[in-house]
């Protein structure tokens, strides 16, 4: 698996939760991630790693991520941005 | 003494608030669900949920997974995804028989395997939701060395009764009485199904009496405000610790006098009392382990 095919999401903007969307991206583009997130200024560092080293570790090059945080923690993450990408059919 | 599961918390699987804060309520087992607590277009969602949860969270509790059941189309994809985290307890929901078991049993075996986990580490249980589950209760629970309990599942199994369920719990006394019969033969231990009027504590009580009589170890429960509740109910009291250290003492005795009849305060003590004297303190020191939570 080394693309994102289709428009895909996960998770929710409950509590705790993070909602993440994948959209394919032309090849060259690379990894965009666009982050909405109340611990911004303390974590949001730290979570665009997070989201864009278990892409690189899936093996995607090209993709735009769009992720509204409602305090997640990393589990959730990990979790909510498997599940985009299985759904955007990898 | 068998591990204490006096409640089973059940945790929606696709709820990461609820899933982040589940080892807090002192529940002997969180049960991590997958099952009827997730939308259907959740499930894969769900599974890699728990996935996370189990690898990454310090529970400090045994940690269950009720999986889809296998002839659904998630069943087997939540024991692939799931299994590689290591749950100590995979609990299968509307079990109907025992090569259900041997089947799920053979698919940890290789998981555990494959992940160098130790052979027999991962446990199961099942819920019996069907008179033909129920049936074949034994069988089931003697299908494999990884059994550890057998649940009942009120709600399903009313349903296939073509009844209610009420208060008193009448349409469930014989399936109750029945499937302790089965785990106490398979020497698994017995869970009951779960309360569902979270507001009504004395209904809850009411149904501890019942079903703590009837010889369950334990119960399912919806919300962390059953746990406490369900705890104080299997805690054996003061009294009843007491008296069991006195039947012991008047035991030994007997034992030391080579005396063939025991007594104390008058009654007659036979080896059945001595083991249930036995049992309650194994329990009393089981409860106290855990801080007499």
């Amino acid at each position: 698996m080394s693309k994102v095919r289709k428009t895909a999401q996960a998770g929710t903007v409950e509590s705790s939760d993070i909602m993440i969307m994948l959209a394919p991206a032309e090849a060259g583009t690379g990894i965009k991630v666009e982050l909405v997130s109340p611990t911004m200024q303390q974590y949001g560092k730290q979570m665009i790693n997070l989201i864009t080293k278990i892409l690189v570790d899936h093996g995607i090059d090209d993709v735009l991520v769009n992720a509204n945080d409602k305090g997640a923690l990393d589990c959730t993450i990990k979790a909510r941005v498997i599940t985009a990408l299985e759904r955007a059919g990898e | 003494m068998d591990r204490l599961r006096r409640s089973m918390m059940f945790i929606p699987g696709n709820n990461p608030g609820m899933l982040q804060n589940a080892g807090l309520y002192g529940a002997d087992t969180i049960i991590l669900d997958c099952e009827d607590a997730v939308a259907i277009t959740e499930k894969d969602s769900a599974r890699n949920l728990v996935f996370q949860a189990i690898s990454e969270m310090n529970y400090g509790t045994e940690v269950a997974v009720r999986i889809n059941h296998i002839s659904t189309p998630f069943g087997w994809d939540d024991l692939k995804r799931i299994l590689p985290a290591k749950p100590d307890l995979i609990r299968l929901p509307m079990c109907q028989g025992p090569e259900e078991i041997r089947q799920i049993d053979e698919v940890i075996s290789e998981a555990e395997h494959k992940n160098n986990f130790a052979a027999g580490s991962i446990k199961m249980m099942a819920a019996v939701e069907t008179p033909k589950g129920l049936r074949l209760a034994y069988e089931i629970a003697s299908a494999s060395p990884r059994m550890v309990a057998l649940a009942i599942g009120a709600e399903d199994f009313t349903a296939n009764l073509k009844t209610t369920r009420s208060k008193l719990g009448r349409e469930l006394f014989a399936a109750r009485g029945q499937l302790v019969l089965a785990a106490r033969e398979a020497g698994v231990q017995c869970i009951d199904t779960v309360f569902a009027d979270v507001n009504d504590e004395a209904g809850l009580k009411n149904e501890l009496e019942l079903i703590k009589e009837m010889g369950f170890d334990g119960k399912s429960v919806v919300n962390p405000r059953q746990v406490t509740v369900v705890h104080q109910f299997f805690a054996p009291t003061a009294k009843e610790i007491d008296y069991a250290q006195r039947v012991l003492a008047a035991y030994q005795e007997a034992l030391e006098k080579k005396s063939g009849v025991i007594s104390l305060n008058g009654k007659m003590i036979d080896l059945p009392i001595v083991a249930r004297a036995e049992r309650v303190l194994a329990y009393a020191k089981a409860t106290a382990a855990k801080g007499g939570r």
